[in-house]
């Protein structure tokens, strides 16, 4: 009988980076194999991006009525009420917006990859494609992580739009600002700046949260338990790979734009 | 080769090329951390043969045919497919084998997002690189009336009975015309009639397809009906070999542990 080999944690870290990058190098590859699944990456745009319009649209909507309602006071006591287009647009289009966007989409879309493919992979179906002679990479990876890199920048921008017009409208509660006033103030306070280098790394943001669901969901263990750890796991990593790339991101933008 | 006629009888006498080994296993050796699950396995699969590997469960049955299309790499010995190493083969040269090999899983795997058509056409449209839908329309059609699943070709997985997955998933992996079958565990989780059906259903494709296959299973009716030769397994061995009927009337108590309940 061979000896039980216990292998220590930071080399399994190790080991997990490295099989990390191994299939991000894979997905990459995979990506200029010939017989691109057009199919399945409009249905995955589809199922993530449109399937994702309602819960991106509330939360953007409570988002710019929350922050307007918590700003106001501090501006008014400065006595900087007419600031508060400003403030709102800046904050929410730099920062708030595509960061909280990508945190939902970590929820939704990158749990639900995660346990689609560990489901998957449980019932065998990732095996009898791999065993086929087919791709389970092209078809099922590339697929959905080019979905997510694609969807969440527009879910961002769209989220954008709806949380200004959430403002707008708790604006108005207690002052009174007419939409093209609003609007007016709104679009000349934003220039390039703010909103190229955020809506770059939403992109980042859509490609972690379906490369992390994706290795989540192929890499779950055999049986019903690990499809459930595969989806939570990939919430929890992907939320953690947006605020790491925002960091990045944000030093970066403050490097190029700010000085 | 020696057969004697058995109860059902669905299965005629067969000659096997013996010069042709398909499958050519020797030594092989294969374990999980400390776990030794296959100690020193050696088999010869001849072209056309129908070979079933009896075992009880945990005994490391289905990690031999999964070594054989290169899902896992054995530790030692040598699995030689069509005379090719397997260890041995690039990505693509596995890729092509692998074509030549149908796997039927225990669960059916069928892909739960698809309709019956769609699972058909995928290793088609996919593996095959079919591009006439004509062509595909009349291969699926002719291999679901094939395994009797005809009226459910626009059916979710989900509305499949398991014995209609099992015939599901066997007609995929039929589609492409497989040179060689494995079966993990066909039968398992069916009534007894839906097994023998199955049963039953493997033996006719196999005449109709002449593969070569391979039957993991711990089913004795299924053995009966679809075995030209049976292999036992124990503790990561084969231990015992030849006909179903040569084996009831086998010393070995492993063995006899199988057929006591076959009257």
């Amino acid at each position: 009988m061979a000896e039980e080999i216990t292998i220590p944690g930071w080399k399994k870290w190790l080991e997990d980076i490295g099989e990390q990058v191994s299939f991000f190098i894979r997905f990459f590859k995979n990506i200029f194999v010939g017989g691109f699944e057009w199919s399945e990456f409009v249905r995955q745009c589809y199922e993530i991006g449109y399937r994702s319009i309602m819960l991106v649209g509330i939360t953007s909507f409570i988002m710019g009525v929350v922050l307007i309602l918590q700003l106001r006071p501090t501006l008014v006591s400065f006595g900087a009420a007419s600031m508060l287009p400003k403030t709102l647009s800046v904050s929410f289009v730099r920062e708030i917006g595509p960061v909280i966007i990508a945190i939902i989409c970590a929820g939704k879309i990158a749990s639900s990859i995660g346990a689609e493919l560990g489901s998957m992979k449980v019932t065998e179906q990732l095996d009898a494609m791999d065993v086929s002679g087919a791709n389970p990479l092209q078809y099922l990876v590339v697929t959905r992580i080019l979905a997510t890199t694609i969807m969440v920048p527009i879910l961002s921008v769209i989220g954008d739009v709806i949380g200004l017009f959430g403002g707008f409208l708790a604006l108005n509660l207690r002052d009174h600002i007419s939409i093209s006033l609003y609007a007016t103030k709104v679009i000349a306070s934003l220039d390039y700046t703010d909103f190229l280098p955020a809506f770059i790394k939403t992109i980042f943001f859509g490609m972690a949260i379906g490369f992390v669901g994706c290795y989540k969901g192929f890499h779950s263990s055999k049986g019903t338990e690990s499809v459930g750890l595969a989806a939570n796991s990939a919430v929890v990593t992907a939320s953690l790979w947006i605020f790491v790339i925002d960091a990045i991101a944000v030093q970066i933008t403050s490097i190029l734009f700010y000085k | 080769m020696e057969e004697k006629a058995t109860k059902a009888e669905p299965k005629e006498k067969k000659t096997h090329d013996k010069q042709e080994a398909v499958i050519d296993i020797k030594h092989l050796k294969k374990s999980f951390g400390s776990k030794d699950v296959l100690k020193d396995i050696n088999l010869v699969v001849h072209r056309g043969e129908n070979v079933v590997v009896l075992g009880r469960s945990g005994q490391g049955k289905s990690v031999t045919i999964q070594c054989i299309v290169g899902m896992l790499i054995p530790d030692a010995g040598t699995l030689k497919v069509f005379g090719e190493e397997v260890a041995d083969l690039s990505e693509k040269e596995l890729k092509e084998l692998r074509m030549k090999i149908g796997f039927l899983f225990q669960s059916g795997a069928l892909y739960d997002s698809m309709t019956v058509r769609e699972n058909l056409e995928f290793p088609l449209t996919r593996v095959l690189k079919i591009k006439d839908q004509a062509e595909i329309d009349k291969r699926v059609e002719e291999v679901l009336d094939g395994v009797g699943l005809a009226e459910a070709i626009d059916k979710m997985p989900s509305d499949l009975s398991g014995g209609m997955r099992k015939r599901a998933g066997l007609a995929r992996t039929l589609i492409i015309k497989p040179e060689i079958m494995l079966y993990d565990e066909p039968t398992t989780g069916l009534d007894p009639i839906t097994s023998r059906e199955i049963s039953e259903l493997i033996l006719n494709m196999q005449k109709k397809y002449k593969t070569t296959s391979i039957i993991i299973t711990h089913d004795m009716e299924c053995a009966r009906i679809t075995a030209d030769r049976v292999v036992i397994m124990d503790d990561g061995e084969y231990i015992e070999e030849g006909t179903f009927d040569s084996l009831q009337k086998s010393k070995n108590k492993i063995v006899q542990s199988f057929f006591k309940d076959i009257s």
